[in-house]
């Protein structure tokens, strides 16, 4: 194919997919590490998890818009966010914690769709942007970009994850989480308020997921409608890593965002998208032949 | 509900159909969606409340379907490509009634044959996931089909494919696809209603309530998964030729592979009528399509937000659908004996 | 089950008698409109909407349109198309079949045009559109359609144009013009293209990169990668307000150096404005602007239209809602000149326009393109907005190459 070739006649432009490609990896890891986290605490999936980064992103064009620099969009975001997503714990969640996987997924399908519907009639559907000033550092004759707050937002994810790491941890409310997850009706008869620590996991996963938000919309652009990819790339990363697997996430992620930049580069753009959908079914139906070799099947 | 009594229903609602299009005129094309969303309820629940697997990618079928049949429609009388790729330049397509006749039945045929070639294959990978790693998968399933048809040249990409125009003389076009969505609704129906007096059903539910037991039991649980799944399939690859008819502009992600909403819906609408059930599904996608049609009507702009509210109550407090709900205030109706509380004499004194 | 079917049949009959109600009223015509007022066309289906009515105001307000010896008020009845062809669709059969509408203004989008056409056409009633300019609309025979606007295939052609005539200064003969294209995968954005890939052909351009983008586009760097790599002459990029916006800012960030850069919907994604020298020597394509110096009777000029909209709504108009009020306007002026409401006799009205308006002339071909308006070309210049092309038409000429990014 002739775009593979123009990669060997240009190898830094091979580079340039590579970097791009770990750059927003990176988001992508964090967003999964939130939803591995909800999942494996509360045993949900939560599809609302694209949503909950598309709305962190508009907080921060809403700072921006009005003339505050957009770097403080990621801690509003998170703050924000972590609100949103205690609210949506006590008014519908909560219901659903005790149910099936299945409920979970049209419960929380259903909330993206309102928050995806919400911000659409305040915002419109066009495409915004919080612009963080910084520039791009050029290599190879200009051949390669990197843009400077890509990279910080690079460090920004690592540094958060590297917190919740820490917090999960160190801290009482983490070893609550952590316990929670283990066996949920030891920890309450050990005196954890597991309504508490579900409450603070949903929304910390929801201020994961805003802060990354806000990171996106410095970086590239937002519209009401990114949510769903971003959901299905955490799902995704989350199998291939599996559950309390940081490092399987982090690789995972990172490999994924090259791997669609590479992808939307040879094949088209217009298959970008298709390629994520499909690789997730390719990687579940490979995951479960594996499984069924074995005579088991994906749990 | 003794037989009887359904039986009356099933005229009743025959009649309704039958006469709606004279009643009603203006409301035709309205009444045959819904008896298209009646099917799509119908075979989702096949697969879903009936088996257990809930899957978010019976779109896909749909979508085929609708292709498929405007791929065939087209081709009796001339080339695909230069149909998709014809943007001004003058050449009109004009399509005589028997060619167009001709064209919409094998069309509709080859809907159905696509449908279940493509559940068969897609089936036999897919199925061997459960619970919601296949709805998951369905739903990456049903948005990768919208995408890959969106780049698809042949099929006019992005810019979407028009079904043939029906030829003046054929007379008015909303009452013949009107008739053909009640048909296959009918069809459907009873299909499924005979299906489920098999032992094939039987085989179904085994599978929902325990596979593993199902399969130690000597199940070809594989098997009869995808055969489920196909059976399906047939019936929405028809439904979907249909409505791609009935639309006239098929669009690959928002008309043929819709799938976060018609996708989504079809599955509310069988939770919201009674998983599980006959006439569940059936009841959900009229409560559905009302309630729908009244949010679009009355809270302009806010009807997506209102959908989304309405997922989630259902979802959230009224899992068990209309008819469950039916059925538990009232189980006599269905054939059910409750026994009164049963608590020993001698304990009333010391329970409290 | 069956008590359930009654009222619900009950319940459709009251809603129709309801709605059929209002538009028997006195003295007023009702025009039908489907536009996305929510969706992915939010938008501009808002631009549209905010041009029919203040057309609509402005007409009432200056007194009805005559017909006959009685005078009438306008009135719109709008549904929300959400952005889907397929609602589109059934809401048109719903004016016209259960609200009784007669009369139709366009949608947002060829989509969605492309989607209510067949169903306008079937009923025999006339639409005038303002937002889809498919080509594919004008070569079905169509007799009820009538497009104020220019079709889609002349949208960027005249940048291709400019390129040819411009080859000189880049050191190249036409045909030795390297050509970019990317668009986006949705009919209207399809036909664009149709109309470049024409138009280069003709001029015997070559193709370096025929890129299409995805509709939830976000991110565009593997296309402006290969762009660094094959260097192309000039870049086409067409994908909505989307579009513009996310390549404005990328070519920026990634110093993406093509002399000639030309997309659509610049203006509606408000580049200038939004991404301040990123956005400079960039080329947009718009069928008007409010600097051109049409006008009529009703609005004035085209500044004259711009300051009242501004006025009205707080935002400069784009031309999707210049085009939108022109399209009322075209429906008043053919009521006038029928004399009469009979549907046949508006169509024919339609068919014999020969007006001026502020939006430009409007005159429909037999398959209803108005033939009576070209496209403009605009280039930002300082932050502005800057009609270089046609030249009758220009006020400065457009600065090719685009000073390469300095830094």
């Amino acid at each position: 194919m002739s775009n593979i070739s123009i990669l060997f006649q240009a190898p830094p432009l091979a580079l340039q997919l590579v970097i791009d490609g770990f750059l927003i990896g990176a988001i992508f890891a964090l967003a999964a590490y939130g939803m591995a986290l909800v999942w494996g605490v509360m045993n949900i999936i939560n599809i609302t998890q694209g949503e909950f980064v598309m709305l962190g992103g508009f907080v921060a064009v809403v700072l921006y818009e009005a003339g505050i620099h957009p770097l403080w969009g990621v801690p509003a975001a998170a703050a924000v966010l972590y609100a949103v997503g205690w609210l949506t714990y006590r008014a519908v969640i909560f219901r659903i914690v005790d149910r099936d996987l299945f409920t979970s997924l049209l419960a929380t399908f259903g909330i993206s769709i309102i928050l995806q519907q919400l911000m659409n009639q305040v915002f419109g559907a066009d495409v915004r942007i919080a612009e963080a000033g910084l520039g791009s550092w050029f290599f190879a004759d200009g051949l390669v970009t990197i843009s400077q707050i890509k990279v910080v937002g690079f460090f920004i994810c690592l540094g958060m994850g590297g917190g919740l790491l820490l917090f999960l941890k160190r801290s009482r409310l983490g070893q609550a989480i952590r316990a929670t997850a283990q066996n949920a009706r030891a920890a309450r008869v050990l005196g954890v308020d597991t309504d508490r620590v579900y409450a603070t996991t949903y929304a910390l996963n929801a201020a994961i997921c805003g802060a990354a938000g806000a990171l996106v919309a410095m970086a590239y652009t937002i519209h009401p409608y990114i949510g769903l990819p971003y959901t299905i790339r955490s799902f995704m990363i989350v199998v291939i890593a599996g559950l309390g697997n940081l490092a399987g996430v982090v690789v995972a992620g990172l490999g994924l965002g090259a791997a669609e930049y590479f992808a939307g580069f040879i094949l088209g753009a217009q298959f970008q998208l298709a390629f994520v959908f499909l690789l997730l079914v390719v990687v579940l139906v490979v995951r479960s032949w594996r499984l069924a070799m074995k005579r088991q099947y994906l749990k | 509900m003794t037989a009887r009594h359904r039986l009356l229903l099933i005229a009743a609602a025959g009649l309704i159909g039958v006469l709606w299009p004279v009643l009603l005129p203006a409301y035709t094309i309205q009444m045959a969606e819904l008896w298209l969303f009646i099917v799509f309820a119908l075979t989702w629940d096949l697969v879903g409340g009936q088996m257990g697997y809930n899957s978010f990618g019976n779109v896909v079928f749909v979508g085929v379907g609708m292709y498929a049949c405007a791929v065939v429609q087209v081709s009796i009388l001339y080339s695909v490509s230069a149909y998709t790729a014809a943007r001004g330049g003058g050449t009109e397509f004009v399509f005589p009634p028997d060619a167009y006749l001709t064209g919409l039945g094998l069309g509709l045929a080859a809907g159905a044959v696509a449908a279940v070639v493509v559940a068969l294959c897609l089936g036999s990978l897919v199925l061997g996931m459960r619970g919601h790693y296949f709805a998951i998968c369905t739903l990456g399933l049903g948005v990768a089909a919208g995408e890959l048809a969106a780049g698809w040249d042949w099929l006019g990409a992005g810019a979407g494919m028009t079904a043939p125009p029906p030829p003046r003389e054929i007379g008015d076009t909303n009452m013949l696809f009107y008739y053909m969505s009640l048909a296959l609704a009918a069809v459907t129906f009873l299909g499924l209603g005979w299906l489920y007096r098999t032992r094939f059903v039987l085989a179904i539910n085994a599978i929902r309530d325990d596979e593993d037991k199902a399969e130690a039991m000597g199940l070809d649980t594989t098997r009869i998964k995808v055969t489920a799944w196909a059976i399906g399939a047939l019936f929405l690859g028809v439904a979907g030729g249909i409505y791609g008819n009935l639309k006239r502009f098929i669009d690959p992600t928002e008309v043929a592979f819709s799938g976060a909403t018609v996708g989504v819906w079809m599955v509310l609408m069988a939770i919201l009528g009674g998983k599980g059930t006959l006439w569940g599904p059936v009841i959900g996608a009229i409560v559905f399509q009302v309630t729908k049609e009244f949010f679009w009507t009355f809270l302009l702009g806010w009807q997506r937000v209102a959908l989304g509210v309405l997922i989630v109550l259902i979802v959230v407090f009224f899992p068990q659908g209309i008819l469950g709900w039916v059925r538990e205030r009232f189980p006599e109706r269905f054939g059910h004996t409750v026994e009164p509380d049963t608590v020993p004499a001698a304990a009333k004194d010391t329970v409290q | 089950m069956n008590r359930m079917s009654v009222a619900v049949a009950a319940a459709c009959v009251a809603g129709a008698i309801a709605s059929a109600g209002a538009v028997h009223a006195e003295d007023v015509i009702t025009l039908g409109a489907a536009v996305s007022i929510t969706g992915k066309y939010s938008t501009n289906g808002m631009n549209t909407k905010d041009g029919y009515d203040l057309a609509v105001q402005k007409i009432n307000d200056n007194g009805g349109v005559t017909v006959g010896d009685k005078t009438y008020r306008l009135e719109i009845k709008y549904y929300d198309d959400e952005s889907t062809p397929a609602r589109g669709a059934e809401l048109a059969e719903r004016l016209i079949q259960q609200d009784g509408i007669k009369f139709v203004l366009g949608p947002y989008s060829s989509g969605l045009t492309k989607a209510i056409a067949p169903v306008t056409e079937k009923y025999q009633v006339p639409m005038v559109e303002a937002n889809g300019a498919a080509r594919e609309l004008f070569t079905k025979g169509y007799r009820y359609i009538f497009a104020v606007l220019s079709t889609s295939d002349q949208y960027l052609t005249s940048a291709i144009e400019l390129a040819a005539e411009k080859a000189g200064d880049l050191g190249k003969q036409p045909n030795e013009i390297k050509v970019a294209m990317a668009f986006e995968n949705d009919p209207f954005s399809q036909d664009v293209r149709a109309g470049v890939m024409d138009d280069v052909k003709e001029h015997g351009m070559q193709i370096v990169i025929d890129d299409e983008l995805p509709k939830e586009l976000n991110d565009m760097a593997a296309t402006l990668t290969k762009v660094k790599a094959l260097k192309p002459d000039i870049l086409v990029v067409s994908g909505h307000s989307k579009g513009a916006a996310t390549a404005v800012r990328q070519i920026g960030e990634m110093r993406v150096d093509v002399p000639i850069v030309a997309m659509t919907h610049c203006d509606s994604a408000q580049v200038a404005e939004k991404f301040g020298a990123a956005a400079e020597y960039t080329l947009c394509a718009q069928q008007w602007d409010a600097t051109l110096t049409y006008s009529d009777d009703l609005f004035g000029s085209a500044a004259d239209f711009a300051a009242l909209f501004e006025e009205v709504y707080d935002y400069a108009p784009p031309y999707q809602a210049a085009e939108s009020a022109a399209a009322v306007m075209v429906f008043a002026d053919a009521f006038e000149r029928a004399g009469t409401l009979d549907v046949e006799a508006v169509r024919d009205a339609l068919a014999q326009i020969d007006m001026q308006t502020f939006f430009g002339g409007v005159k429909f071909d037999e398959d209803g393109r108005n033939v009576a308006k070209p496209m403009v070309l605009t280039q930002v210049l300082d932050g502005k907005y800057v009609v270089v092309a046609p030249t009758k038409w220009a006020a400065e000429q457009p600065v090719i190459p685009r000073p390469a990014a300095s830094n």
